[in-house]
């Protein structure tokens, strides 16, 4: 029925062949306004697309010169902090030991003083030679001429002479072996020295490695403040290492925090009931959360009040007596809550007992009921000291937290970027898509009425050939 | 600080307030009808066994009732044991184990009733149930599902089971339905009608092992 109102004639085919004219000789004449019309709404599609490619890549540009501030602030944050422990290291190893100095001297100089005293003992003196010796050689001098009594007395001094060298030569002996034994006694002295001066060179050692550690770090930090393109890529770089690594050990922390969950979950439901719900979630489970919750809060304030931390710089800025007074408290209650923790899952093995007798006892099994096992008590020692320990594990959450949180910003900034890049891209394609579609669509229309349009050629390739036309039919040409 | 820690406390105390008021929407009720009559009586071992799984199945809040079919079964006195369990799961536990003694008292001392009134108990299942205010409704038909009703008593009523789940539990097959298996589909499929024109969703489970799976949703 809908399709007889395109029957012009009773032929389809004529009514078709009809149709086709109308609509060819429609198009010919509509041509020039449809051209302008598609090429307009083309042109209009691929600037709007090309101006809203233009202000992505400016947010983008602004986006990371945004990341590039926030991620050499950070490095700068990073490296003063270093800088500033480093420093409060080479102060602590100076103060003590400069502290150790004058003890070192005084022994020192006690050292070399022995060791003086003992050269000084040891220094050899010449014997003194005889005093006689002069008087021996005049009479030496004296002629004996074959007079027996000359050579007698000869022959005496000589044999005092040997005498008093052998006696001399003793003594010359037992003279060296004292100053020997001087020598041998300045040996440990040296060995002391020696030891003090490597005890010295070990101290200067070490603050001439924190020396150059510091020069290192200072390069760093004076590259992030000339903004330099290699401090943006180590920074960018260090930031996504830090992002994964503290990521993996959330992950693992989230592990705890949910065995610690099943752990105190199933008693708390003897506290606070098991039937009620929240949200759809049963009370003792919402119970079990908010205490974990609460545990890593307690651990999280913990670390800031002892600056290991920086997550809120008001609790870093109070003075320290209130701070320590802080940290005492919250550490207190931690302890509360792993004291609680413990307590709950040594109920737990209660319950879960308990619940194992009634459903033996429902199956009708009551040797179950009796046959307890004698390990027991290991599960529970160890579901208890599960309980204590880890809302203290919990509470070093805030190292890899303060991390994941300063390191995302840098992340979710490169991440930004990237998808605005991508935007970018395809609104840059799409609107030269649209720009080639326009111009495919001109090109088809003038397809489809092929036939006027040859027609038209034909005219005026023969009009051409007559001569040029009247200024009249010029203008209306041109219009 | 301080000011911090009390907010969450409120923030729990208040979460906990409200959470009270949801407690009926996610408890499970069961209302377990016996039959007593003539031969079955001879299954109510099986009965206990079925009891004692459902109580070892079912958790703090929820309720749990047995009663008997008898001749007629629309009245409170045929409540054998009802219970809704206390919040705190060590005192549901004690309550599963009295409810068990009672059981077991009833099984030693049941006597065979003459009729056999399903759609009493089941209408007082209804009642007792709508009361109750469970989430979860059920109620299990131990039962051949052969239903004997003595002469004066109207059980033309139809039944109003919207928001039930009907299960029929240990259909035996009597005498007849040997010699006659049409008989016994008839029987299911009557059932089955009565309980989906009520609203209500039907079930058959004939192997116990089946069972788990209705009280785990």
């Amino acid at each position: 029925m809908s399709s007889d109102i395109f029957m012009i004639v009773p032929s389809p085919f004529f009514s078709g062949l009809i149709w086709l004219l109308a609509i060819v000789v429609s198009l010919y004449l509509a041509r020039t306004p449809a051209h302008y019309s598609i090429r307009a709404l083309s042109r209009v599609l691929h600037n709007a697309m090309r101006l809203s490619a233009h202000a992505i890549k400016h947010t983008e540009k602004r986006l990371q010169d945004r990341n590039k501030e926030v991620l050499l602030a950070q490095g700068r944050e990073a490296s003063e902090r270093i800088i500033e422990r480093e420093f409060d290291r080479i102060e602590a190893s100076v103060r003590r030991d400069l502290s150790e100095y004058p003890a070192i001297h005084r022994i020192l100089s006690d050292e070399i003083s022995h060791i003086d005293e003992d050269y000084k003992n040891s220094i050899e003196v010449p014997p003194n030679p005889p005093g006689w010796v002069k008087a021996v050689e005049a009479v030496a001098k004296i002629p004996s001429k074959g007079d027996p009594v000359v050579a007698d007395i000869l022959e005496d001094i000589h044999g005092s002479l040997v005498k008093a060298n052998e006696k001399t030569l003793d003594e010359y002996r037992i003279s060296n072996q004292s100053r020997h034994n001087y020598l041998k006694n300045m040996m440990p002295h040296w060995r002391k020295v020696l030891s003090l001066l490597n005890q010295v060179e070990k101290h200067v050692s070490n603050l001439f490695a924190r020396s150059i550690s510091i020069d290192r770090h200072m390069n760093e930090y004076e590259g992030i403040l000339k903004r330099t393109d290699r401090s943006q890529q180590m920074l960018s770089s260090s930031s996504m290492t830090q992002f994964f690594i503290s990521g993996i050990v959330l992950a693992i922390a989230v592990g705890g925090a949910v065995i610690n969950f099943h752990l105190i979950a199933r008693p708390l439901s003897e506290m606070v009931g098991g039937t009620s719900h929240i949200a759809g979630f049963q009370i003792n489970t919402v119970a079990a959360l908010v205490i974990i919750l609460l545990e890593i809060a307690m651990g999280l304030f913990f670390m800031e009040t002892m600056r290991i931390t920086r997550l809120f710089p008001i609790i870093g800025a109070l003075n320290d007596k209130v701070r320590i007074r802080m940290a005492a408290v919250f550490i207190t209650i931690l302890t509360f809550l792993a004291c609680i923790e413990a307590s709950l899952a040594f109920m737990r093995e209660l319950l879960m007992e308990e619940d194992a007798a009634t459903r033996a006892i429902l199956r009708g099994d009551n040797a179950s009921i009796v046959a307890q096992s004698s390990y027991l008590w290991i599960t529970t020692a160890a579901q208890m000291g599960m309980g204590f320990i880890l809302p203290f594990a919990l509470m070093f959450v805030a190292i890899p937290l303060e991390s994941f949180i300063h390191s995302m910003r840098t992340v979710l900034g490169v991440i930004t970027v990237g998808v605005l890049q991508t935007i970018e891209w395809a609104l840059r394609l799409s609107g030269d898509i649209v720009r080639f579609m326009g111009n495919a669509l001109i090109q088809f229309y003038d397809f489809i009425i092929f036939a006027p349009l040859w027609v038209e050629t034909m005219i005026k390739h023969k009009q051409d050939k007559l001569g040029p036309l009247s200024p009249e039919s010029t203008s209306h040409n041109d219009l | 600080m301080i000011k911090l820690i009390s907010r969450l406390l409120s923030l729990t105390i208040a979460l906990l307030l409200l959470g009270c008021s949801e407690q009926a929407s996610y408890s499970k009720g069961v209302y377990m009808l016996v039959d007593t009559s003539g031969t079955y009586t001879r299954e109510l071992a099986q009965a206990q066994r079925i009891i004692n799984f459902t109580l070892a199945k079912l958790n703090p809040g929820d309720t749990f009732v047995v009663a008997r079919v008898d001749t007629g079964s629309f009245s409170e006195k045929d409540i054998v044991q009802k219970q809704t369990f206390e919040d705190r799961p060590s005192m549901a536990n004690q309550q599963k184990r009295l409810f068990r003694e009672g059981i077991n008292k009833f099984i030693d001392e049941v006597r065979p009733s003459a009729y056999t009134d399903i759609t009493g108990g089941m209408l007082q299942a209804v009642e007792y149930m709508n009361e109750a205010k469970s989430g979860i409704k059920t109620i299990l038909i131990f039962s051949d599902l052969k239903e004997e009703i003595q002469t004066g008593y109207n059980r033309d009523i139809p039944l109003n089971l919207e928001g039930y789940r009907v299960i029929a539990i240990n259909v035996t097959k009597l005498r007849s339905d040997n010699i006659d298996p049409v008989e016994y589909l008839d029987r299911l499929e009557d059932w089955r009608n009565k309980v989906e024109s009520g609203g209500g969703e039907w079930q058959v489970i004939n192997d116990l092992e089946r069972l788990e799976p209705i009280f785990s949703s």
